[in-house]
């Protein structure tokens, strides 16, 4: 559900990490809810080819 | 970032980087001289392939890259989702769906795909905190125009630091909530700021990061405004303070603008310019230090008198350095993990008439012509783009500052090295403990040389930082550092040192 920036500021957020793990463990040790994404480059690492599925998708 | 670190720390090893095998990174590889011998395995790797790039010994080089795995292995699974087996979600929409109260998507993946990771972001509803950097400008504006309309905010791209609701994101400290809010362009410039406030006992409302170009005229300042409007209606924000480096014109007119209608007290500190003029309702600061104690004032908190340092004799303390030094010794060198501290140790020289080079040179200041060696008062952003393309930024791993502290203790012109050192989460766990030995080492060396060699510092933290401040202090004071509490007070004490040294060079 998405959350308008001003209403973020009135509760805990929730975080979504993508990349660096240490960003979201951090949060995570801090005791705010983190879901970590195993990422990895999009459609076999070509930009091109991601940008054209998302078009299509 | 951990295990290159790791590796770079064993004996024999000179340097390690750990990327993923991107094209831009495989470039900058080969730049560095990687991968031009057999195999051609570095041009055979992919975006899904992790390089390890090793600089050293044979012998210690030879035994990583014959059991890469056992250096992999040892990075600790400490997230529960592995701990308990349950898969990670592998893309954001996929994340989404298993916590759809999700709010801010936390982005630090490379340049390339930053973007559409951020797109797909704001279109599932989600706010975002933007690390990654090498975002085009076209990108980061149809990013934030999108976020504007979606009522969503993006802070970044290359935003390192923020406090959302108590929530440090990035490079933050641990410091307490209270009625200062924060709106800032510039990372350690919100640490700095946010660790005074900790330390003069007041805290932080909320800290929101909008990326190093927001206030260029190119984006107009949408994340700022944004901010602003959003600060405004806090209840929790009593003083709006606004950090930056000097922002477009364009942008600048839209600021004032919008100041002249908040209902709030604005503090605005843009570093090395004095473009918004003080009014009833808008203080404008020179220095950190300075937006510290305006906004302490604003909110009704004090501010202590030794926190703005105005009663600290720096002249007579560069006065007694100088003093005990060889009569060759002529220039100050400062070398940065904090952008925004070389940015704002430029300003603090400019004001008083001083020229020095930098890489990322404030206007009047020279640029460096290979940032890799300083010229006469040098001034050197370690963080700067070409220093930490394929690895960790210097407050993470510091073997790069480690070498140049040494290149710089080996020039007999040096009389003072200036140094930063920044807390908090994902830092280093031990950013004075990994610098130590090479502290002394050109202490020794210059000694050696009949001479005394001046290494000035200022630590940004709080006692709650894991790192614990005091005991970094204490190490460096230990060590024979001079210690001061904010990079402004540091930067004004080697200002002073840089006159008399000034003097020293017209005598010769």
């Amino acid at each position: 559900m998405p959350m308008k920036f001003e209403e973020l500021l009135k509760g805990k957020p929730v975080f979504v990490n993508l990349g660096v793990r240490d960003f979201g463990e951090t949060l995570r040790e801090a005791g705010y809810e983190v879901v970590i994404v195993d990422w990895s480059p999009p459609a076999g690492g070509d930009p091109a080819m991601a940008a054209l599925l998302d078009d299509l998708l | 970032m951990q295990v290159a670190k790791r590796i770079a720390g064993q004996p024999g090893f000179r340097d390690a980087s750990a990327v993923l095998g991107t094209e831009a990174n495989k470039k900058l590889l080969a730049e560095l001289g990687y991968g031009s011998g057999q195999g051609g395995e570095l041009a055979a790797a992919g975006p899904n392939d992790l390089v390890l790039a090793l600089e050293g010994d044979a012998a210690a080089v030879g035994a990583v890259a014959s059991d890469p795995d056992l250096w992999l292995s040892r990075v600790p699974a400490s997230s529960p989702e592995k701990d308990t087996g349950t898969p990670e979600p592998r893309s954001l929409p996929e994340a989404v769906a298993l916590r759809p109260d999700c709010s801010v998507a936390v982005v630090s993946v490379p340049g390339e795909y930053a973007a559409r990771e951020a797109r797909l972001a704001l279109r599932e509803g989600l706010n975002v905190f933007l690390f990654s950097s090498n975002v085009s400008v076209q990108d980061e504006l149809a990013l934030k125009t999108e976020a504007k309309e979606r009522g969503l905010i993006v802070m970044g791209p290359d935003c390192g630091t923020a406090f959302i609701s108590g929530a440090g994101i990035g490079f933050a400290n641990a410091v307490r909530r209270g009625p200062i809010g924060i709106i800032g362009s510039t990372g350690t410039g919100m640490q700095e700021f946010s660790s005074l406030v900790h330390q003069a006992g007041s805290g932080i409302s909320h800290g929101i990061g909008t990326g190093s170009r927001d206030l260029s005229d190119a984006i107009g300042g949408i994340s700022t405004m944004s901010a602003i409007d959003a600060l405004e209606s806090d209840q929790g924000t009593k003083v709006i303070t606004i950090l930056s480096k000097p922002p477009g014109a364009a942008a600048t007119a839209r600021l004032v603008d919008r100041f002249q209608r908040c209902s709030k007290p604005v503090v605005v500190c843009l570093l090395g310019s004095g473009a918004v003029q003080s009014t009833r309702n808008l203080r404008s600061a020179a220095t950190i230090d300075a937006a510290v104690g305006a906004a302490l004032e604003a909110a009704g908190a004090g501010a202590p008198a030794d926190l703005l340092g105005e009663s600290e004799p720096v002249g007579e303390m560069a006065l007694a350095q100088i003093s005990k030094m060889r009569p060759g010794q002529l220039y100050v060198r400062g070398l940065f993990a904090g952008g925004t501290f070389c940015y704002q140790s430029q300003a603090i020289f400019h004001k008083a008439g001083i020229i020095v080079h930098s890489n990322s040179p404030l206007p009047g200041m020279l640029e460096l012509a290979d940032p890799r060696e300083s010229r006469e008062n040098s001034l050197v952003d370690m963080g700067a783009e070409m220093f930490v393309e394929g690895r960790p930024h210097p407050m993470i791993d510091a073997t790069l500052r480690r070498q140049r502290l040494a290149q710089e203790g080996n020039d007999p012109a040096v009389a003072v090295i200036l140094l930063d050192f920044i807390l908090g989460a994902i830092s280093s766990r031990n950013p004075v403990g990994d610098l130590l030995e090479a502290i002394r080492g050109v202490q020794d060396a210059a000694r050696r040389r009949g001479g005394h060699l001046c290494v000035t510092a200022s630590v940004c933290g709080t006692d709650e930082d894991a790192q614990g401040l005091q005991s970094q202090i204490s190490a460096l004071v230990d060590a024979g550092v001079c210690v001061f509490s904010s990079n402004a007070r540091a930067a004004s004490f080697c200002r002073e040192a840089s006159l008399l040294l000034a003097q020293r060079r017209e005598r010769r």
